[in-house]
C-alpha cells in the first residue's frame, strides 16, 4: 500500500492530435514502464484500429513509479485519453477518476474547440491542471504566443517558466522536457484523500471484455481497501460479486495484493457481460457496506443511428453474433434488429457520433469480416400525432425514418438541436458562417482572439450528423475544429423524402429534412445517385418525392453496347470467368425494381459536397 | 453428333498490337518436332475419344496457320482422317493471313485438304491496317481474297471495325465493298482492347481514345442491317454467312457439342471435361516430350457448370438453345437454367425471345449479349 501523499492521479486531456499518446509514451519510457525494445508508438493505443487512425478510441490507464527530485517515490496513475469530441465521454469518467489533469496544446495549434471542452470539464471536478506546450521541435512552433493564448482564453496561467507555475515546454517525440513534466505534476497535483478504515467507496470507472479474464473493471478506490477474496456489490446494478483478481497496468498487467484509498486499478470477478458492470456505479463491500453511493456519471446517449445489414444477406447470424461480441467492449452504441423491403434483416444502431458510427462499422468488417451495407445515418424525432379512429393521441420517437408516421396523423415534430462551438483562423470564417447558414444554424456568439475567431451557432443535429464535420474540417483546410452538446428538441417542419429508383421508392434512402432544403437536397440526391448506379439494360428514372410529389428527377440512359468481340477457339473459359465476375458485382449491389444499386451508393448518395 | 478438332499453330511473324490469342514470334520452327507432337497430341485425343464417329469439322487456327508448311498441313490431315475417317461433307478451314506470300501456298493447302479459307482482311483501308499492325496492303488483301476464291469451296473474310475515329459512312463504306467480294461467310469483329496488349498500355497512355459505345453501337446495328440485306445474315453475334454456309465447326462450340483441341493452348471439351494445353510453344513441346501430349489441365466440368458453359455459347446465336433439350443433357429443370424474372423484364423489354422451348436474344438484344448474359444466366450455375 502507497502512503496517500505520495500518489498523483491525473489525465491526459487535449484536443485530437496534440500529442497526449505521444507524451505518455515518454512517461513510460522515462519512469521505466516498458524498455525500449517493448516500447512502441503510442503504445497505449492497442486497438488496431487505433493504430491505424493514430487516433485513441478508448482511454487507458497506466500505474508508473516516479523518484522525483527530492528523492521520494511516487506512485502515478496516468489516464490517456481520447481527444476526440465522440469519445468525449472517456474523458469525463477518466476526470472523474483523478485529482488533477496534463492540458496539452499542441505550440504550433495553440488553443482549440476540444482543448477548451476539456479543460472546462476538468475545472468542474476542481482539478489542479498542468498546461504542457507540446511540439516545440516544429519550425511553426510559438510556444510564448500558444501560452499566452492558454492564459487569455483559457483562463490558466501557463507563461514564464514551468517551476514558477508556467507551462512545461515538451517535444514528446523528441523526449524534451519530460522529466520536467513528471516533477511539475508531481509538485503541482494534489494528493488524493481518502480512508482506509472507513467502509469500502470504489468508483467503477471503466470496463471492458477480456478473452482470458472475463470483464476487467477499472476501478479507483475512495475509502477503504478492495481485495481478492472480498465479497463486494454493486450499489446501482444491485448485484453481488467475489473479487477474484487486483491489479493494476504497468503497462503490462500486473496482480496487486490489494487497492488502497487514492489508488487506481482493475478487479475481476467472473462476470460475464460488460452490463453487469456498469460505468459510474459505486462498489462497496456486502457487509459493512458504505450507506451513500458516489455521485454517478452522466448516462451516454447516442445521438446518431443507422442502418446496418449484411451485403450478403446469409451473413445476419453471423453480423448478430459479432454486433454482440462488440458491444461487450463498447457498451456506448445501442442497437435493435431491424428489417427493410430490400436489404433484408440487419440492425439499427445507435452512436456517440459519425466517428463511433465509422469506427463500430470498420471494426465489424475488419475484426468480424462482414461486408456491410449503411444505410444514412439519423436522428431521433419527437413525433406528436393526433388521435386516430382506432387510437388516442400520442406522442413517440422515431429513429428510423421507415417508421415514419402517416402525415395525416402527425401534428407536430421536434427534432434535437446542438450548441456547436467552431474555432477557426479567421480567414475561413466567411466560408464557416455560410456553412452553418446552409444548415439552418442560428448564430449565438462570435468572438475573436488574436487571430483565430470563436464562432457559436445552434444547429439541428440532423443536418451535422452526415457530412458536416468533413465539410467543416475541407473548407478549413484541416485547421476549425468543432465541438458541440445537445441542447434538447425543438419543433421543426420536418419531411420524409423518399427517393425512387426506376418508380421504386428505395426505403434504405429515404431520409427525414426540413421542408426548406428539401428540393435541394432531392435535388443533390438524384445528381449523385446519377453518377453511382451504373448504366443498366434500360433507362432508370431516379426521383425525389414527398408524399406523392416528385421535387427532382434525374435519368440514367440505358447502356447501348456490351459485347466482347471473338470466342476464339472454344475457349470458354475467359466467358465464364466474366460470367463469375458479374455475380460478385452483383453480389455487392442491392436491387430495388430490377436495377442494382451498389452498397457504397447508400452512403455516397448523402454526400453533400460541395453546395 | 458432330465430332470437330481444332488444331493450333502457335506462330506469327509479328504480334499485331490488339491480339490476346496464343500467337507467338519466333524465327524459326522446326517442322519435323512440331509435326511429331501435334501427331502425339492427336494421338492422345483418339485415346480419350471413345466413339467411332467420323470426324466432321477441322480447324486449323493461330497464330498464323498459313504459314505451316502445306506437307505439314497435309501430314496432319492424313493421320487424322485415318485415326477417326472423315465424314463425307467434312469441312476443314485453315485460318490465313491475306498476304502474296501466304496465298502462293493456297493451291498446295487445297491440294492437302483444305476446303475452306478465313481471311484475316481486316480492313479495306491502308490506314487502318497500319494502324492495326497488319504486314499486308489493302491491294494484296483483294488478291488474295481472289485467289482463295479460286482456290478453295469456300471463303471467309475477318474485318475489324469500331475502330477509333470509324464513321458510320466510312464503316458503310468499307462494308458494302467487303460485301461486294462475294464471300459467303464473314466475321466482323469490334475492336476491342484486351488487357496486357499493346493497345491497352496506348489506351492507358492516351496514344488514341477507343471509339465510345455509342458510336460502336450505331455501328454494330448498321453492319446487321447491311450484312442482312446482302444476304448474309448474323447467325452468331459476330459471325455473317448465306443461308448454309456458316462454319459448322464453329457451331459446334457455339451448340456446345464435343470438340477436341490440340496443340500450345488448344482448348477442348470432351466427354464433361475441358482440357487445355500447354500454351507457350516451348513449354507445350516439353510437355507432349514428357508426356506424350500438351495438356496442361484436364478439368472435369459438374452439370451447373456445362450448363452455364452451354447457355454463354448457345445464346450467342441467332438459333438461341433449346432448354428442354439442354434440361435433358445436363439434368434438372428447363425453368431453373434462365433467372425467369430477368428473362420475363427482358422479353417485355423486347431484349429476348422464346418460342417453345426454345429461347434467345433478339436483334435489338445482341449489342447487349455480355451484360444480358450476366442477367439471365441462373445464378445457382454460376460459381461464387
Ligand atoms: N513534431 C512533433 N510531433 C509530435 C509530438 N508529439 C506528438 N507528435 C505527433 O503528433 C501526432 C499525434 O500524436 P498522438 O500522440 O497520437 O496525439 P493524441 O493527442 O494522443 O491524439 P488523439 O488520441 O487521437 O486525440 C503523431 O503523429 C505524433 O507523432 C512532438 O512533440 N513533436
Ligand atoms: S496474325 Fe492473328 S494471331 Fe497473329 S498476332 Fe496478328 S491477330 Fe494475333
Ligand atoms: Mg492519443
Amino acid at each position: 500500500m502507497t502512503d496517500l501523499s505520495k500518489i498523483r492521479n491525473f489525465s491526459i486531456i487535449a484536443h485530437i492530435d496534440h500529442g497526449k499518446s505521444t507524451l505518455a509514451d515518454r512517461l513510460i519510457q522515462h519512469c521505466g514502464g516498458l524498455t525500449d525494445r517493448e516500447m512502441s508508438e503510442q503504445v497505449l493505443d492497442n486497438m488496431d484500429i487505433e493504430k491505424e487512425r493514430g487516433i485513441t478510441i478508448k482511454a487507458q490507464t497506466v500505474r508508473l513509479n516516479y523518484t522525483a527530485r527530492d528523492g521520494e517515490t511516487y506512485e502515478l496513475n496516468l489516464m490517456d485519453t481520447p481527444g476526440h469530441v465522440d469519445f468525449a465521454y472517456e474523458v469525463s469518467r477518466s476526470l472523474a477518476a483523478c485529482e488533477g489533469a496534463l492540458l496539452v496544446v499542441d505550440a504550433a495549434q495553440g488553443v482549440e474547440a476540444q482543448t477548451l471542452a476539456n479543460v472546462y470539464q476538468s475545472i468542474e471536478h476542481d482539478h489542479e491542471i498542468v498546461p504542457v506546450i507540446n511540439k516545440i521541435d516544429l519550425p511553426a512552433a510559438e510556444p510564448e504566443r500558444v501560452a499566452e493564448e492558454i492564459e487569455e482564453i483559457v483562463g490558466i496561467e501557463a507563461t514564464g517558466a514551468w517551476e514558477e507555475g508556467g507551462a512545461v515546454l515538451t517535444s514528446a517525440k523528441s523526449g524534451i522536457g519530460i522529466e520536467d513534466t513528471l516533477e511539475a505534476l508531481v509538485r503541482r497535483i494534489p494528493a488524493p484523500t481518502g480512508d482506509r478504515d472507513a467502509p469500502l467507496k470504489a468508483m467503477l470507472v471503466d470496463s471492458w471484455y477480456d478473452p482470458y479474464l472475463g470483464v476487467v473493471i477499472l476501478v479507483r478506490v475512495m475509502d477503504g481497501v478492495i481485495k481478492k477474496g472480498l465479497n463486494v456489490k454493486f450499489m446501482q446494478g444491485g448485484t453481488q460479486h467475489l473479487i477474484d483478481r487486483v491489479g493494476c497496468f504497468t503497462p503490462k498487467r500486473t496482480d496487486l495484493p490489494e487497492l488502497g484509498p487514492g489508488e487506481i486499478g482493475f478487479i475481476t470477478a467472473q462476470i460475464k457481460e460488460v452490463e453487469q458492470a456498469r460505468v459510474g456505479d459505486t462498489i462497496t463491500t456486502v457487509k459493512g457496506g458504505a450507506e451513500k453511493a458516489l455521485a454517478g456519471y452522466k448516462e451516454v446517449q447516442p445521438v446518431v443511428f443507422c442502418g446496418l445489414f449484411p451485403v450478403d444477406a446469409a451473413d445476419f447470424e453471423k453480423l448478430r453474433e459479432s454486433i454482440g461480441k462488440l458491444r461487450l467492449n463498447d457498451a456506448s452504441f445501442s442497437y435493435e434488429m431491424e428489417s427493410s423491403a430490400a436489404l433484408g434483416f440487419g440492425f439499427r444502431a445507435g452512436f456517440l457520433g459519425l466517428l463511433h458510427l465509422e469506427i463500430i462499422q470498420e471494426r465489424l468488417s475488419r475484426e468480424y469480416d462482414l461486408d456491410l451495407i449503411t444505410t444514412a445515418p439519423s436522428v431521433v424525432y419527437r413525433v406528436h400525432l393526433g388521435h386516430s379512429k382506432t387510437e388516442d393521441a400520442k406522442t413517440i420517437d422515431i429513429h428510423n425514418p421507415a417508421d415514419w408516421p402517416d402525415v395525416n396523423r402527425i401534428e407536430t415534430i421536434e427534432e434535437p438541436w446542438i450548441k456547436a462551438v467552431i474555432y477557426t483562423p479567421d480567414e475561413y470564417l466567411g466560408a464557416i458562417l455560410k456553412l452553418c447558414q446552409d444548415r439552418r444554424g442560428i448564430q449565438t456568439d462570435l468572438t475573436y482572439v488574436g487571430g483565430r475567431a470563436q464562432v457559436s451557432y445552434e444547429l439541428p443535429l440532423n443536418e451535422v450528423v452526415f457530412d458536416f464535420y468533413d465539410r467543416l474540417k475541407s473548407i478549413s483546410r484541416g485547421y476549425a475544429s468543432f465541438d458541440y452538446e445537445q441542447i434538447g428538441l425543438r419543433e421543426g417542419d420536418l419531411v420524409k423524402m423518399n427517393i425512387l429508383v426506376n418508380a421504386e421508392a428505395v426505403d434504405a434512402l429515404s431520409l427525414i429534412v426540413h421542408r426548406s432544403v428539401a428540393e435541394e437536397r432531392g435535388r443533390g440526391m438524384c445528381e449523385r445517385l446519377k453518377d453511382l448506379i451504373p448504366r443498366h439494360l434500360f433507362k432508370i428514372p431516379i426521383q425525389a418525392a414527398i408524399g406523392g410529389k416528385v421535387i427532382a428527377r434525374e435519368t440514367i440512359a440505358a447502356l447501348r453496347k456490351d459485347v466482347t468481340a471473338k470466342c476464339y477457339g472454344g475457349d470458354i473459359t475467359r466467358k465464364k470467368k466474366l460470367l463469375e465476375k458479374q455475380k460478385k458485382g452483383k453480389a455487392r449491389m442491392r436491387e430495388y425494381g430490377n436495377v442494382s444499386i451498389p452498397q457504397e451508393a447508400f452512403i455516397a448518395a448523402l454526400r453533400m459536397g460541395e453546395e | 453428333m458432330a465430332r470437330a478438332l481444332y488444331i493450333h499453330w502457335p506462330f506469327c511473324i509479328a504480334k499485331c498490337p490488339y491480339c490476346d490469342f496464343n500467337s507467338h514470334v519466333r524465327k524459326t520452327a522446326d517442322t519435323d518436332q512440331w509435326r511429331d507432337a501435334l501427331l502425339a497430341d492427336m494421338h492422345h485425343e483418339h485415346l480419350q475419344a471413345v466413339s467411332e464417329e467420323p470426324l466432321t469439322s477441322i480447324f486449323f487456327g493461330g497464330g498464323t496457320p498459313s504459314l505451316m508448311p502445306p506437307a505439314l498441313v497435309a501430314g496432319l490431315l492424313q493421320e487424322a482422317e485415318h485415326l477417326w475417317g472423315f465424314a463425307h461433307d467434312i469441312e476443314i478451314t485453315l485460318e490465313a493471313n491475306p498476304s502474296s506470300v501466304e496465298a502462293a501456298n493456297f493451291a498446295d493447302l487445297a491440294a492437302a485438304g483444305v476446303n475452306r479459307v478465313s481471311l484475316g482482311v481486316q480492313s479495306l483501308h491502308d490506314e487502318a491496317l497500319r494502324f492495326l499492325g497488319r504486314l499486308h496492303g489493302a491491294d494484296e488483301a483483294l488478291q488474295a481474297v481472289a485467289v482463295a476464291q479460286d482456290r478453295f469451296e469456300r471463303v471467309s473474310i475477318d474485318l475489324i471495325y469500331a475502330r477509333p475515329g470509324q464513321s458510320e459512312a466510312d464503316w458503310h463504306a468499307e462494308l458494302a465493298r467487303a460485301l461486294s467480294l462475294g464471300t459467303t461467310h464473314m466475321s466482323l469483329y469490334q475492336l476491342t482492347i484486351e488487357p496486357s496488349t499493346r493497345f491497352a498500355t496506348d489506351v492507358r497512355q492516351g496514344v488514341f481514345e477507343p471509339l465510345d459505345d455509342d458510336n460502336a453501337a450505331d455501328l454494330f446495328g448498321l453492319t446487321r442491317a447491311m450484312t442482312a440485306a446482302a444476304g448474309l445474315p448474323a447467325y452468331e453475334i459476330s459471325n455473317h454467312a448465306a443461308p448454309g454456309q456458316e462454319s459448322r465447326h464453329n457451331l459446334t462450340y457455339w451448340r456446345y457439342q464435343d470438340y477436341l483441341g490440340i496443340g500450345p493452348g488448344a482448348h477442348g471439351r470432351r466427354c464433361e471435361t475441358a482440357t487445355v494445353r500447354h500454351r507457350k510453344p516451348e513449354n507445350y513441346l516439353a510437355a507432349v516430350a514428357a508426356q506424350r501430349h500438351g495438356i496442361a489441365e484436364a478439368r472435369a466440368l459438374d452439370r451447373a457448370e456445362q450448363a452455364s458453359e452451354a447457355l454463354l455459347m448457345g445464346l450467342r446465336l441467332a438459333e438461341g438453345v433449346d432448354l428442354a433439350d439442354m434440361a435433358r443433357r445436363f439434368g434438372g429443370n428447363p425453368a431453373a437454367l434462365i433467372d425467369q424474372a430477368k428473362a420475363q423484364l427482358y422479353h417485355d423489354l423486347g431484349m429476348v425471345w422464346s418460342h417453345g422451348d426454345r429461347f434467345g436474344v433478339t436483334e435489338q438484344g445482341m449489342p447487349l449479349l455480355e451484360a444480358l448474359l450476366g442477367e439471365l444466366v441462373a445464378s445457382d450455375l454460376v460459381a461464387s
